[in-house]
């Protein structure tokens, strides 16, 4: 019944045509910012405003870099986000990943309730809760260390994880562990030796979501890190702007450096990152 | 002296059986205990805290002093309490559907077979991961109203320029349209939806004649619209917590257009140390959220269709 030859093959070539076209404008206007920040970031100074726009700089101005980064302490501050965001990654893999097992796999009296309660928490607005365990972390003298950025995240990391884990091991098949329970092993045995083996995919996008969240965070490192030395990256970088307000080159040199990480964290895993937000996302179901 | 022996025997059962149920609760609550632990110390105390702390004055150098309804009250004559939550109400009222609508377009963009459409899937998403700090200067520049970019291009394009975020009209309108780069999260759960519509849907309406745009709003709008409420809530709520952006960008001006709810809230706990006022301020937004997404929920009923016919939690 398909209308054959040349006419059909006409009609393909033109949707081809319409569907890269859309493709390739929408790339255009979604990474446009980008291109101009890494153009940007390698002109002249006074060269950043210059009419008409010129986007490639002449002459690139690599010595930016080590501009932005003695102008203030930006290694420093970067170090101090990659501390944060590994430690963050690691208590949010582990404890994620064991909860979202007892949520999927175990039986006991109230787990759903307390599911749902999970559940509940995901719109618990940030700020809320943030004025009292500042006070808390206050209190006992945690302010001015990384401990209140990373502590909480080793008690299952949030509610978005926890969920995409027990989404993971609902999906596993349950035969592999009723052999190991026969075989006499543990449950913490039986989720440390082969069910956070077999999510691994699960958890890669869980380390994913930990690293870019705890890299790109600003509001709480601003509440607890005031001595400078402590500061991240965002915190930092904010500081920077500031203190530079002309100098859009070196500014902007700066904002690439801490965009670096996590874009090529990105492109590297992104396979894992698209699969954990499209699993989140079909919670509805 | 057989009844006694059955008897006996049923108890022990029933023991062993209940027994068994409490060793399973235990194993299970053991294996949540991260999470139920971390729930107690950082979610549930921190919001009974935060619930007393609304009904005090405490500066933190001194201890808090009960203060009844005042918080409440001065809340009522607050003027820029007013001004936060319309500048935030206004956003998102703006940035809502230009997210759902503009990721739905980028989503079916996405979701078209053919070849090297990975690759555009990275590069759409990869603007959404990059952190708020360096966006938010980097839309300084680009927005610029003499020199900026944006304005430069308007101009060779012969379309009008615009102040951007250095008017009190165009601040929030702006900040609305910047959303459209950071649409990552709902254009991948919508094409998730997408590719979850059977292609037989698609196939027997063909077969009955009809148009790519009745298609669209007959069988691609009501399958997805499970991701549709996702997309509507998750954005509500981030909406409403815009903090990073008009913080460093825009300092909430001019003129506070742009002092947004979250802002004001920090300024008061963390900029004056009005804990107690910064916390009834913060239980306001808590029950705003929480309202509006169980209305969002109730209303779902009528135009969300849950396949199979049977709603899953």
């Amino acid at each position: 019944m398909r209308p054959s030859g040349t006419k059909a093959k006409l009609r393909h070539a033109v949707r081809l045509f319409r569907a890269y076209t859309l493709l390739i404008a929408g790339a255009i206007f979604l990474l446009f910012p980008l291109v101009w920040l890494v153009s940007s970031a390698l002109k002249p100074d006074g060269m950043e405003f210059v009419y008409p726009p010129k986007l490639v700089p002449d002459p690139i101005m690599w010595e930016n870099f080590p501009r932005a980064f003695s102008a203030q302490p930006l290694l420093q501050f970067a170090r101090n986000s990659a501390i944060i965001a590994v430690f963050t990654t690691i208590g949010s893999v582990i404890s994620s990943s064991l909860v979202g097992y007892g949520f999927a796999r175990l039986r006991f009296r109230g787990r759903d309730f307390l599911f749902n309660v999970l559940v509940a928490t995901m719109i618990l607005p940030e700020i809320v809760t943030l004025i009292p365990t500042f006070l808390l972390f206050r209190a006992i003298g945690w302010n001015n260390t990384f401990l209140p950025l990373i502590v909480p995240f080793f008690f299952g990391g949030g509610p978005f994880k926890v969920f995409l884990m027990r989404q993971f091991f609902l999906t596993l098949p349950v035969e592999l562990e009723d052999a190991a329970r026969i075989d006499g092993a543990g449950t913490l045995t039986i989720w440390l030796r082969i069910m956070a083996p077999l999510a691994l995919p699960a958890e890669a996008a869980v380390a994913i979501f930990s690293f870019i969240g705890a890299w790109n965070e600003f509001l709480r490192p601003l509440v607890y890190l005031a001595a400078k030395d402590l500061w991240t990256f965002a915190v930092g970088l904010k500081f920077f702007i500031h203190e530079f307000y002309a100098n859009w080159n070196l500014i902007m040199a700066a904002a690439l450096v801490m965009m670096l990480p996590v874009a090529i964290l990105f492109l590297i895993a992104q396979r894992y990152f698209v699969q954990g937000v499209a699993a989140t996302g079909l919670s509805g179901r | 002296m057989s009844i006694i022996v059955e008897k006996t025997s049923a108890r022990t059962r029933q023991s062993i059986r209940w027994r068994k149920k409490l060793r399973d609760d235990l194993r299970g609550y053991l294996v949540i205990s991260p999470w139920l632990i971390g729930f107690v110390l950082f979610t549930a105390g921190p919001m009974i805290a935060s619930a007393y702390l609304s009904f005090t004055k405490y500066d933190v150098f001194s201890p808090p002093r009960w203060a009844g309804l005042a918080n409440f009250a001065r809340m009522v004559d607050d003027r820029l309490f007013y001004v936060a939550l319309r500048n935030t109400a206004e956003y998102a009222v703006m940035a809502v559907p230009i997210q759902l609508i503009s990721a739905l377009f980028f989503a079916v963009l996405l979701n078209q077979k053919v070849r090297g459409i990975g690759i555009f899937r990275t590069l759409f998403y990869l603007p959404s991961v990059t952190p708020g700090v360096a966006n938010a200067a980097l839309w300084m520049f680009l927005l610029n109203p003499q020199f900026g970019v944006v304005n430069a291009l308007l101009k060779a394009a012969g379309l009008p320029t615009s102040r951007f975020l250095t008017s009190i009209d165009t601040v929030r309108p702006t900040m609305a349209m910047l959303s459209l780069w950071y649409i990552g999260t709902n254009m991948v759960v919508f094409l998730a939806a997408l590719q979850g519509v059977p292609d037989e849907l698609y196939e027997a309406a063909e077969m009955d004649g009809a148009t790519s745009v009745r298609k669209f709003v007959h069988i691609t709008l009501p399958m997805i619209s499970p991701s549709i409420l996702f997309n509507f809530i998750i954005g509500l709520i981030g909406s409403f917590q815009v903090f990073g952006f008009v913080y460093i960008a825009t300092e909430g001006g001019p003129a506070n257009a742009s002092l947004m709810y979250v802002l004001y809230i920090y300024r008061h706990a963390f900029e004056n140390f009005r804990m107690g006022y910064a916390s009834a301020l913060a239980w306001v937004l808590f029950v705003i959220v929480l309202v509006f997404t169980m209305i969002q929920f109730s209303l779902s009923k009528r135009w969300v269709y849950y396949e199979g016919g049977t709603e899953a939690s």
